[in-house]
């Protein structure tokens, strides 16, 4: 039965994945250096943990962390092939965004954090590239102000 | 070399501003950290709430309402949380806490309380099943091969 006369076809995206090589390694970057807030860190058996997190203003949309590691997701095989690719800096997960880069990346470089490519203005936006403690890249970006 | 303008002015606001992050519980006085970093008080004032979008004394109360949450998270009585992240009544703490986080600190713990009970009791809940599924965390392979093992474990005792 229809709720009401929106368009019921997809809506939101409220969980997304990134792959890491060590869960408790991302927690400290994701929590203790890109400021995250932890949604979810429940024990589901041996070796196995369910980690989300969230970004401070965005608490709808849920990054699941997710172990690489046979068992989890991979088999042996598929475990190693992905770990390999994610610590050589194969995949670039998103965009963060924030509210004044300069300002952001003065702080994450304070914290330790890794960038590749330092704040800068491209014709679609202001923008620096960073990894996180597994390889993994992402482009930050500045709020576009209206 | 500077790598863009006011490259200097920018570390000197991020420098003020962790140092607030690390300092928090103690009595931070503004003038110490706009004297920190090299600035006039209401110059520091200024850039920091360009940046930021808040004043340095609202930012404090931010960071210490938002470790208090950590704390009573933890399981901290509601005067240990108060007291231990800076603030110096317990009253003043409850009405900055309320405005921000919309419950009291005391309503707060309960409710973050239930929702971990609940998870360590029903962590499928809180997974989307897909990836239970996938990962075979639901009950009918992991919990029960968990079960087994307990089971085994115990009836070799």
């Amino acid at each position: 039965m229809l709720r009401d006369d929106r368009c019921i076809m997809i809506t939101r995206l409220n969980h997304v994945s990134i792959f890491v090589l060590d869960q408790e390694s991302a927690y400290d970057f994701y929590v203790n250096k890109l400021g995250f807030k932890v949604h979810t860190d429940a024990e589901m058996g041996p070796g196995k943990r369910w980690l989300t997190v969230t970004p401070p203003e965005q608490p709808e949309l849920e990054i699941s962390l997710m172990s690489i590691s046979p068992g989890m997701m991979f088999d042996e095989s598929s475990a190693a092939a992905m770990r390999d690719l994610v610590a050589k800096g194969t995949f670039g997960f998103g965009v963060f965004e924030c509210n004044d880069l300069l300002a952001t990346y003065e702080e994450l470089k304070a914290k330790g954090v890794e960038f590749t490519k330092p704040p800068k203005q491209e014709f679609y936006g202001f923008e620096a590239l960073f990894k996180d403690d597994s390889g993994n890249w992402f482009s930050l970006g500045q709020k576009k102000s209206d | 070399m500077d790598e863009y303008p006011k490259q200097y002015l920018y570390r000197q606001i991020v420098r003020a501003k962790l140092f607030i992050d690390t300092n928090y519980a103690s009595p931070i006085e503004l003038d110490n950290i706009a004297d920190a970093a090299c600035f006039s008080k209401f110059h520091f004032v200024r850039l920091f709430k360009h940046v930021y979008g808040t004043t340095p004394h609202q930012y404090l109360i931010n960071i210490r309402i938002e470790r208090a949450v950590e704390l009573l998270e933890k399981g901290a009585s509601v005067k240990e949380a108060c007291f231990a992240v800076g603030f110096d009544s317990v009253t003043s703490f409850t009405g900055l806490f309320k405005r921000r986080i919309c419950l009291s600190p005391a309503a707060f713990q309960r409710q973050r309380e239930l929702r971990k009970k609940e998870i360590a009791a029903v962590p499928l809940k809180h997974i989307p099943n897909c990836f239970a599924e996938k990962k075979g965390w639901t009950k009918k392979s992991n919990f029960r091969e968990i079960e087994t093992v307990d089971r085994d474990a115990d009836a070799a005792r």
